[in-house]
């Protein structure tokens, strides 16, 4: 049986630093069947939803070392991850991506900051749980591409504000730090 | 940098949904490189995307998935956001220099009139983006957009009747707006442009983007 409130995050990180099968194993019971009911939704046959779940999560495995717990959840971090390949996969385009900052070491979020962060990320999670089916629904179609039900985003209530205004000065904080 | 011209929601959304069609997306790359309140909004979004992914409903693996997929663990990796670094200080967000392959030095301009001057960026889909080089205090010749048009500034800035573009402002303009854009008369004005061909707007834009503009 599934445990809901799984450490994502430890288990990641397990794999980063110990090449952890068994801790993958979990991450990929939990991820990989939603990463394919996902592509699934967006349109794409059950096969190649198959291998491209496969594929993404053999990309977690590749670059668990690039995963940086202050700045995105293990769910956040998989979701890009399964977009951008949707994108070059099935679409075969291009995504272009933003600038990086110099996060790293040199630039880091407070640990209480990506604690915030973290706990934003939990909450909003949370809120989608709780949300009436309707509404759940017309969320989940604006990532499976059907956006002309996107504008009712607005109105779902969820602590969207709140995350967005963390991030806000998050990014403040470190732009400062650059600067020192 | 003080920004006051931002992504609508609604394109912030599309976005970070992986939903934009190329050419929007790497004006939307680019805009969100320079601005820090679009940025945390698309992270935020992503957010989002990854609570649904967390949430949403489940499909059957095939059996021997996690072993195929530790198969797959010695090839090499593919999908991860690719890290975007300046290549050298320049007036272009890395997205833009990736794309133009290029010093804004060495960009081969093809003039289109009255001065100004564009070079158009190699994406796949309906839309056009262009860099537009206008100079200092002329107006950008009728273009005829047909739908949305979406247009940053990277250097200088423009007026036009909706107000004043400088460096980092985006201005989503849809067809209903008539506008002619002039250049600051002190400096040229460097621009990345995205339009979309007005017969395409029909079928999947209009149904896309229609909602966020209200149009």
């Amino acid at each position: 049986m599934e445990v809901m409130d799984k450490d994502w995050t430890a288990l990641l990180l397990r794999v980063r630093d110990h090449q952890d099968r068994a801790a993958f194993g979990a991450l990929f019971t939990h991820f990989a069947p939603r990463i394919k009911g996902f592509l699934m939704k967006s349109g794409s046959s059950a096969s190649a939803s198959e291998d491209c779940a496969q594929d993404v999560m053999a990309t977690v495995w590749h670059k668990a070392h690039l995963f940086d717990p202050s700045r995105a959840s293990v769910a956040t971090w998989v979701f890009t991850i399964a977009r951008n390949r949707r994108i070059d996969v099935i679409r075969k385009e291009r995504r272009p991506e933003p600038e990086d900052l110099p996060w790293g070491p040199q630039a880091t979020l407070d640990q209480g900051e990506a604690l915030i962060i973290a706990q934003e990320n939990d909450s909003l999670a949370a809120a989608i749980a709780t949300l009436p089916q309707n509404q759940r629904a017309l969320i989940e179609r604006a990532f499976f591409a059907d956006l002309s039900h996107a504008q009712l985003m607005q109105e779902t209530g969820l602590p969207l504000g709140t995350i967005k205004s963390r991030i806000r000065l998050a990014l403040e904080r470190l732009r400062h730090k650059m600067m020192q | 940098m003080s920004i006051n011209h931002h992504l609508s929601e609604g394109l912030i959304l599309a976005y970070a949904a992986g939903s934009l069609p190329e050419a929007y997306s790497l004006i939307a790359a680019a805009h969100i490189s320079m601005c820090d309140d679009c940025r945390a909004a698309a992270t935020a979004y992503e957010a989002l995307g990854g609570a649904v992914i967390d949430d949403g409903d489940s499909a059957a693996l095939c059996q021997d998935s996690l072993a195929k997929t530790f198969a797959r663990i010695s090839a090499p990796a593919l999908g991860l956001p690719v890290v975007v670094t300046p290549k050298a200080p320049s007036v272009l967000p890395a997205p833009l220099q990736d794309y133009l392959g290029a010093r804004l030095e060495d960009v081969k301009w093809r003039n289109v009139g009255m001065g100004v001057r564009q070079c158009v960026l190699k994406t796949k889909g309906s839309q056009t983006a262009r860099l537009l080089h206008i100079p200092a205090g002329t107006a950008v010749p009728d273009h005829g957009h047909g739908g949305l048009e979406l247009t940053l500034v990277l250097k200088g800035a423009f007026s036009d009747k909706t107000g004043r573009f400088g460096v980092g402002d985006v201005e989503v303009a849809d067809q209903s707006v008539e506008h002619t854009p002039v250049a600051d008369p002190d400096m040229d004005c460097i621009c990345l442009a995205v339009t979309d061909a007005p017969l395409r707007f029909k079928s999947f834009l209009l149904r896309a983007l229609q909602p966020f503009f209200g149009i």
